[in-house]
């Protein structure tokens, strides 16, 4: 069936419009403030056969848009007993996942009675349980120890709700009472988009739809592949470190042979480290995303649906720590480890096409835990933080300060709020001076802020990267500066020897714990830096006139 | 002294309308803006319009000083004085980038950070002092940020919604010192909690301020020469009004005015011709502009960031704009799909159709090669469109690649172009939990007759009313405007545990400092309406809802209720369970001025029948058929015409498709029923 191109364009804001209503609804009603305000969620639609993307709501975070495909892939495979009005909850992050705090509903969408989609959303919940409030331990050894794990169970049986299975899960979590709220909130999400997609099949019928999903497909290819096809072929080798694993400290590399040849590109990550004792394996669905959100990032303008990933190839590193196999623990990956994957895709891709691209953005989430009990209000509380960093120098100017991790697109929480709700207060909270990579377009700033703990006793734990090698330069610019912990304990001040991870400092009333976050890479040789541009970064601040001569200077002979 | 008179000033033209409501006349004016000082394109048009300044009860202004200001980042040098550690809250942001894939982009904060200082003092969020304010270091600093050449300074302390006391005596030190008024606290302009939202919004006001109040002054000087008796007013993005001497502290406040005098004028429009609920649709030649209107009263959202970086947490007239209007081009992408805008050829070079060099397709293109605009009545375009260098344009860049003839390309252009209107208006309506079927499609603007009738099909609106003068809908907006002041407090408590007496006191402040600012302002007014709101939200999340709430006899099982059932309304879910905490308190005092009676623009009744003007072929649904053209002027009151039909007037066109029928109304506003397509 041909279409006109009226009618594919109206189907494309259609079936985009669905996610994003459904991102919506997900968002405004949830109680996660790691949903509401950090948008760590996810709605999507997928085929009733294959399971692949077929439309995804633009704001969902960026790292689920390869891993809800492979979640639908994971239901759809292991439950072929499913009905109208069934609803499937599911966090295993070896089914398709990422860490288990990202808990997944999958409802299978009929029309006239006919399975036509899935509808699938995932949001991630303050606790599911495990060792460590909030779930990112840096010293797990096995999954168990992260928290409970869900495979695919029917959380709705035909439109009844299983309380059973709510019991199960509400009995192993902190802050349990708040979970109802996302559960419906996710619940809800999906009912949204049951009705909206109904009135769209309504109006235009299955055929017609069906032929436009077809033919965005091809279209969202084309453009990728045309993308591709702009790269020169060739062979490009690029390598990531992870600080270490939270339990061996030792680097992990991520070693990335990319080859371009014509429209296709493949990827290869066997080189890298083997499987990790602690929770910086990553499962095989998050490698995969990472390697498509890292080319989504690069080429932003291919609309996102299975079509955009065709030309990509990615052969499974099996027997590395980027292809986790049960019961490996896997917390950091999804936040840490994707993103030095993307770094590897960004760096090899940068050699092909400098000009047209950017030096390393920070590249950590920043996770700051905090659990404790305040005195004054009389409840248990647990606080979770994300930071940003410095973006890369980039062809056109210099990097963003305080961007957001590349694998998320969440805010920062105001210092306001989190008073208001923890006993805490904030000695700090600044651009951290410094921190942004030399280049001709020097990289963006990190931040650098200091919380004391004003009551009470709490438990301090980290889990951040970049603290052994700074984001590195592009075209010959310096690598932005490394993320930095500090943590005082009755005036003793320590860091941890794991450098941006550690877990288990207890805090008293007047500790103190201070973060330095990643600056962003500096693209081209500093001495090429406008001196404009320079006398104004040392009035602002930026650098010392010191850090401007040692960091920036000018050969002799340029002068 | 009886002329009201609205003039807005847009980026092309400044419109202005005189009405004498006592006596039903009415004259308008529209001349060249004049973008490098706004006030020389005011004063001509004063003279075109022919009114006696002496004889004028109230002079409304919109303008696009503070909006272009921050826009095009031309506002004054600004110095922030802040709590010690949180000197770079406007540059570090919430961590946002501009888009969400691309790791590129860059920021400037309003205050660049040699301007920005610190000095020591703290309060907790319960406003406690923890640190107290060191005076003799802002004597220092506020020194310094003079010497630096500041010449507005905005004091910004952490949790100063919770207690105002530290920027206050910081203000009285600075005020010593300062050479001027240009002094904005960050809890004078938004009593609201976070940080970044409620520096930003004081960082705006202390950026536009000398700006403002330098366009103001002058302005009212030109006008006090020239006989106007009474103080300038001035319109603010609230869609209320203010005198230019309130407007000099509370600037910010202007930014974004212009489009909310034109949702006001619709709403009034609207409500006297009897359709309360309205989508009022601005199109002009680069963006499109959408509001939502229930029960005569513009929707407001405090949620709007005016560019990337910068939010403006003040309530403002929600307003949804795309870049969609006559001069947005259409191109095939790179996946082969038929895309319009938001590039625009804007006015330079323009559409083809303007033969000023523009060579890409754009909307007006395709509506000239379909016969719907007239070819030889182009607003200021000598000689007609050159209509053979557009069928080859759209057929080389749109119709080869999609295997389409011009006519078919300029077809799919359009639908394209009505699909993208149709989904900005779901954006205000259909995703706020509206039904575009209660609605009328309100069309104004250039191009907003031009294309209602096929939207309202889309969503289902049965009805679209254009007004008579769809070109001067701003500037009547500033004439119907009242006279609005907002205030808002953060309380943050669970709405079971707050004092209701303490509550009622706290909105009864608020009403008073309202009623004082309309007493020194000294507009006549009608009567003096003030409505108090909550915004709740359950303990965890982060999303606040309103709900209207009675002051004095607060009433917390009552206010429960009612947000309860909003929530219930809006997302079909039930959380009896959780906590209902009270975020903030809102009181809107408004100033009524005397009502209007908008049957003065109607045309005078008579009984010949009006014949068209001529005949032109034009395309509809797959066909060329025979259109008769009316000429809007002279469209009596009682006037039927069935579609198809196009009437034209020196400001827009409408298209009357088949199917559809219109009649005019008692007010001169054309009401199409769209009927079937």
């Amino acid at each position: 069936m041909s279409l006109d191109p009226v009618t594919l364009a109206v189907i494309q804001n259609g079936l985009r419009q669905v996610a994003s209503e459904m991102d919506l609804v997900h968002e405004k009603t949830s109680f996660s403030p790691v949903i509401s305000e950090g948008f760590d969620r996810s709605n999507g639609i997928y085929d009733r056969t294959t399971g692949e993307v077929v439309a995804q709501g633009e704001l969902g975070l960026p790292i689920f848009v390869g891993v809800m495909q492979f979640t639908t892939q994971a239901v759809i495979e292991r439950r072929r007993d499913l009905e109208p009005g069934d609803v499937i909850l599911v966090n295993d992050p070896y089914l398709g996942g990422t860490h288990l705090m990202d808990v997944k509903m999958v409802r299978p969408f009929y029309y006239r009675g006919q399975l036509w989609c899935y509808l699938s959303n995932t949001g991630h919940w303050p606790d599911t349980g495990g060792m460590v409030p909030g779930g990112f331990s840096a010293t797990a050894t096995e999954i168990v120890q992260e928290g409970l794990r869900v495979p695919p169970v029917k959380l709705v049986r035909r439109g009844e709700i299983c309380q059973d299975i709510v019991d199960i899960v509400l009995n192993n979590i902190r802050v349990a009472e708040e979970r109802i709220g996302d559960i419906r909130a996710q619940l809800g999400a999906l009912s949204v988009g049951e009705r909206r997609l109904t009135q769209l099949l309504d109006r235009y019928g299955v055929e017609t739809v069906d032929a436009a999903i077809a033919e965005l497909k091809a279209g969202s290819e084309r453009l990728m592949r045309a993308h591709i096809d702009s790269i020169p072929d060739g062979t490009y080798s690029a390598t990531a470190i992870v600080d270490s694993d939270g339990i061996v400290d030792r680097p992990l590399e991520v070693v990335l042979d990319m080859t371009v040849s014509g429209s296709d590109i493949h990827f290869d990550l066997s080189r890298s480290s083997s499987p990790c004792r602690g929770p910086m394996n990553s499962v095989w669905a998050t490698t995969q995303s990472s390697v498509y959100v890292a080319m989504k990032h690069i080429f932003p303008d291919v609309p996102i649906n299975a079509g955009c990933f065709a030309p990509i190839h990615i052969a499974p590193p099996d027997g590395t720590f980027l292809y986790a196999r049960y019961p490996r623990p896997v917390a950091g990956c999804a936040a840490e480890v994707a993103q030095r994957i993307m770094e590897a895709v960004f760096g090899a891709i940068g050699q092909a096409i400098p000009e047209r691209l950017f030096a390393t953005p920070a590249g950590t989430s920043g996770n700051f835990g905090l659990g404790g009990y305040d005195p004054e209000e009389n409840r248990h509380y647990i606080m979770y933080l994300f930071s940003g960093g410095g973006y890369g120098g980039w062809w056109q100017t210099d990097g963003l300060t305080n961007g957001c991790s590349s694998v998320g697109i969440s805010k920062t929480q105001p210092v306001e709020i989190l008073e208001q709700h923890y006993p805490i207060l904030f000695e700090r909270f600044a651009l951290r001076e410094g921190s942004g990579g030399a280049g001709r377009h020097r990289g963006g700033f990190g931040i650098d802020y200091r919380i004391r703990l004003l009551r009470g006793e709490a438990k301090a734990s980290f889990l951040m990267d970049h603290g052994r090698v700074g984001p590195p330069g592009l075209l010959g610019g310096d690598p932005g500066a490394v993320n930095e912990i500090a943590v005082s304990q009755g005036g003793a001040v320590t860091s941890p020897p794991h450098l941006s991870k550690g877990e288990g400092y207890v805090l008293s009333a007047g500790d103190w714990i201070a973060v330095k976050t990643p600056g962003g890479g500096g693209y081209g040789p500093a001495a090429e830096r406008d001196p404009a541009m320079m006398q104004r970064d040392i009035a602002r601040g930026y650098y010392t006139a010191d850090e401007a001569v040692r960091l920036f200077t000018r050969p002799a002979a340029a002068e | 002294m009886a002329w009201q008179i609205g003039v807005d000033v847009g980026g092309t033209f400044t419109d202005l309308l005189a009405l004498d409501p006592e006596r039903g006349f009415f004259r308008v004016a529209k001349v060249p803006s004049t973008p490098e000082d706004q006030s020389v394109g005011f004063m001509a048009g004063l003279c075109a319009l022919e009114t006696a300044l002496a004889a004028v009860a109230a002079l409304v202004h919109g303008t696009t000083v503070a909006t272009n200001a921050v826009l095009e980042r031309k506002g004054a040098r600004c110095g922030l004085i802040t709590t010690a550690g949180f000197r770079d809250v406007l540059e570090l942001g919430r961590r946002t980038r501009p888009n969400p894939y691309g790791m590129t982009g860059s920021f400037e904060a309003l205050i660049p950070r040699d301007l920005r200082a610190e000095v020591p003092e703290r309060i907790d969020a319960a406003g406690r002092v923890l640190t107290p304010l060191d005076e003799a270091a802002v004597r220092r600093e506020v020194q310094r940020l003079r010497e630096r050449g500041a010449e507005a300074l905005v004091i910004h302390f952490i949790h100063s919604y919770a207690s105002p006391a530290h920027e206050r005596r910081c203000a009285e030190i600075a005020r010593e010192l300062w050479p001027n008024r240009f002094v904005t606290l960050g809890s004078d302009i938004l009593r609201e909690v976070r940080e970044f939202e409620r520096g930003s919004t004081a960082a705006l006001n202390g950026y536009v301020q000398p700006i403002v109040s330098r366009y103001l002054g002058r302005l009212s000087q030109n006008l006090r020469g020239a006989g106007l008796g009474n103080e300038l007013l001035v319109m603010q993005g609230n869609g209320g009004m203010m005198a230019a001497g309130t407007a000099v502290d509370l600037a910010v406040h202007t930014v974004l005015s212009g489009p909310a005098a034109g949702a006001i004028a619709a709403a009034q429009i609207g409500a006297q011709a009897g359709y309360p609920n309205l989508v009022a649709c601005d199109m002009g030649g680069t963006s499109f502009d959408v509001s939502l209107i229930a029960a005569g009263e513009p929707a407001l959202s405090a949620e709007k960031d005016i560019a990337y970086g910068v939010p403006l947490r003040v309530p403002l007239v929600d307003i949804h704009t795309i870049g969609a209007g006559g001069g947005s081009i259409a191109r095939i992408t790179r996946a082969g799909l038929l895309q319009v805008g938001p590039d625009s050829a804007g006015a330079r070079p323009g559409p083809i159709a303007y033969g000023r060099g523009g060579t890409d397709v754009t909307v007006t293109d395709a509506n000239l090669l379909l016969g719907r605009l007239n070819p030889d009545r182009l607003t200021g375009v000598a000689g007609g469109a050159p209509m053979e260098r557009i069928t080859a344009a759209i057929e080389e860049q749109i119709g080869a690649p999609l295997g389409l003839d011009a006519i078919a390309a300029a077809v799919a252009v359009l639908a394209v172009t009505t699909n993208q209107l149709a989904h900005a208006i779901r954006l205000v309506s259909v995703e706020k939990g509206h039904d575009p079927r209660d609605f009328a499609l309100f069309a104004f603007g250039g191009g907003g007759p031009l294309h209602a009738v096929e939207i309202a099909r889309e969503l289902g609106i049965p009805t679209v009313l254009v007004p008579r003068f769809p070109g001067i809908t701003s500037a009547l907006g500033c004439v119907l405007a009242p006279v609005r002041h907002d205030f808002v407090r953060s309380i943050g408590q669970p709405l079971a545990t707050v004092e209701t007496g303490d509550i009622d006191d706290r909105f009864a402040d608020q009403a008073a400092s309202g009623r004082q600012l309309l007493d020194r302002e000294g507009v006549p007014l009608a009567e003096i309406v003030v409505q108090h709101e909550a915004d709740l939200l359950f303990r965890g999340q982060s999303h606040v809802f309103r709900v209207p709430v009675m002051a004095p006899g607060f009433d917390r099982s009552v206010v429960l209720a009612d947000f309860m059932a909003s929530y219930k309304a809006r997302f079909d879910i039930e959380l009896p369970e959780m906590t209902a905490m009270l975020a903030n308190l809102r009181t809107t005092v408004i100033g009524r001025r005397a009502p209007v009676d908008l049957a003065i623009f109607a045309p005078a009744e008579r009984s010949a029948a009006r014949q068209p003007s001529g005949i032109r072929q034009v395309r509809f649904s797959g066909a060329w058929i025979d259109t008769p053209i009316y000429d809007r002027a002279v469209l009596n009151r009682g006037t039927k015409l069935a579609g198809p039909a196009i009437v034209e007037q020196p400001d827009t066109t409408v298209v009357i498709d088949p199917g559809a029928t219109a009649a005019v109304d008692a007010l001169g506003n054309l009401v199409i029923s769209v009927g079937e397509r």
